[in-house]
């Protein structure tokens, strides 16, 4: 009797939870997709404001994130590989360097944007506000676009630590990892997003 | 589950998905310091495509998962495409 009762808990579809998270990842893909449309629609309206107010952007810091994000990604990918490989002690490492890593890309963000509002720009100051049309759409997209994709990275952290909790206590192992496997392609979601902002928001001019 | 193949990336194919990413956001930066027109968006857009394609082939697992995923995955990019073409469709000849 127990024995048939753990089999029915154990009963499971990863297939299935891989294409729920699959869905879930084309409605995030078709939110920012939105957001990637206004941002050039205005700007084929606003060349010139758009122009001058992507010099203002930090390219450097911008660079900087993404070879983080990049790196971060690649860690998730290997936790995924160790973890098949039943190797908890590397899945975890792997995992906190993520966490680590994600840290340090929203403590840059948060200096990136501390400079921003230390000069007046933020969204409804009276110095943004004097600005062209032009200027005020292009840092309203810059701040909501990428305030967004920082909200994602917290998301993805917090999913993240979840998982790294439940390695620990052995819930997900190298017979069922497709929480992590989920977790890792929500991180990867991040990542493909910030592939898009890093060159339309800090290097075409 | 047990009679599909499961397929474990190695750490070295990862950390080479790695370098060829951090490749093109170099050759990204280059390209975008360089005074090119229109070329520019056009080179940048070009790389961060190749970049997300790269991303979900390898990092994403595309490679290995079925292939009723994969015709998912392409549905989605053709109807954002779709999109994105309407649009300017609108903007351009309003």
């Amino acid at each position: 009797m127990e024995q048939t009762a753990s089999h029915i808990l154990e009963h499971r579809d990863d297939t299935a939870s891989k294409l729920g998270m699959w869905l879930f990842i084309f409605t995030e893909i078709l939110l920012f997709g939105g957001l990637f449309i206004v941002y050039s629609v205005y700007r084929y309206k606003y060349p010139v404001a758009f122009h001058l107010a992507n010099h203002e952007l930090d390219k450097t810091i911008g660079l900087i994130n993404t070879v983080i994000l990049l790196i971060s990604s690649m860690t998730v990918a290997m936790s995924v590989s160790s973890i098949q490989r039943g190797n908890k002690k590397l899945t975890i490492t792997l995992l906190s360097i993520t966490l680590l890593l994600a840290l340090i890309f929203l403590v840059n963000k948060y200096f990136e944007w501390g400079a921003k509002f230390h000069h007046g720009l933020y969204p409804g100051s009276g110095i943004l506000h004097d600005l062209s049309h032009g200027d005020i759409l292009f840092f309203g997209l810059y701040f909501f676009m990428t305030g967004l994709h920082a909200l994602h990275i917290i998301i993805g952290m917090t999913f993240l630590a979840v998982i790294l909790v439940k390695v620990k206590n052995k819930r997900i192992n190298s017979g069922d990892y497709v929480l992590l496997e989920n977790g890792g392609l929500y991180w990867h979601l991040v990542d493909l997003i910030w592939i898009f902002l890093f060159p339309l928001f800090y290097l075409i001019h | 589950m047990s009679e599909e193949k499961q397929h474990i990336v190695s750490y070295k194919s990862n950390a080479l998905v790695l370098i060829a990413l951090l490749c093109l956001t170099m050759l990204t930066v280059a390209i975008t310091s360089v005074e090119l027109g229109p070329w520019n968006v056009t080179a940048a857009m070009l790389i961060a495509s190749l970049k997300v394609g790269i991303v979900l082939t390898y990092f994403m697992h595309l490679k290995f998962e079925h292939v009723i995923l994969r015709m998912m995955v392409i549905m989605v990019v053709l109807v954002f495409t779709a999109l994105i073409i309407i649009t300017f469709f609108d903007y351009l000849y309003r």
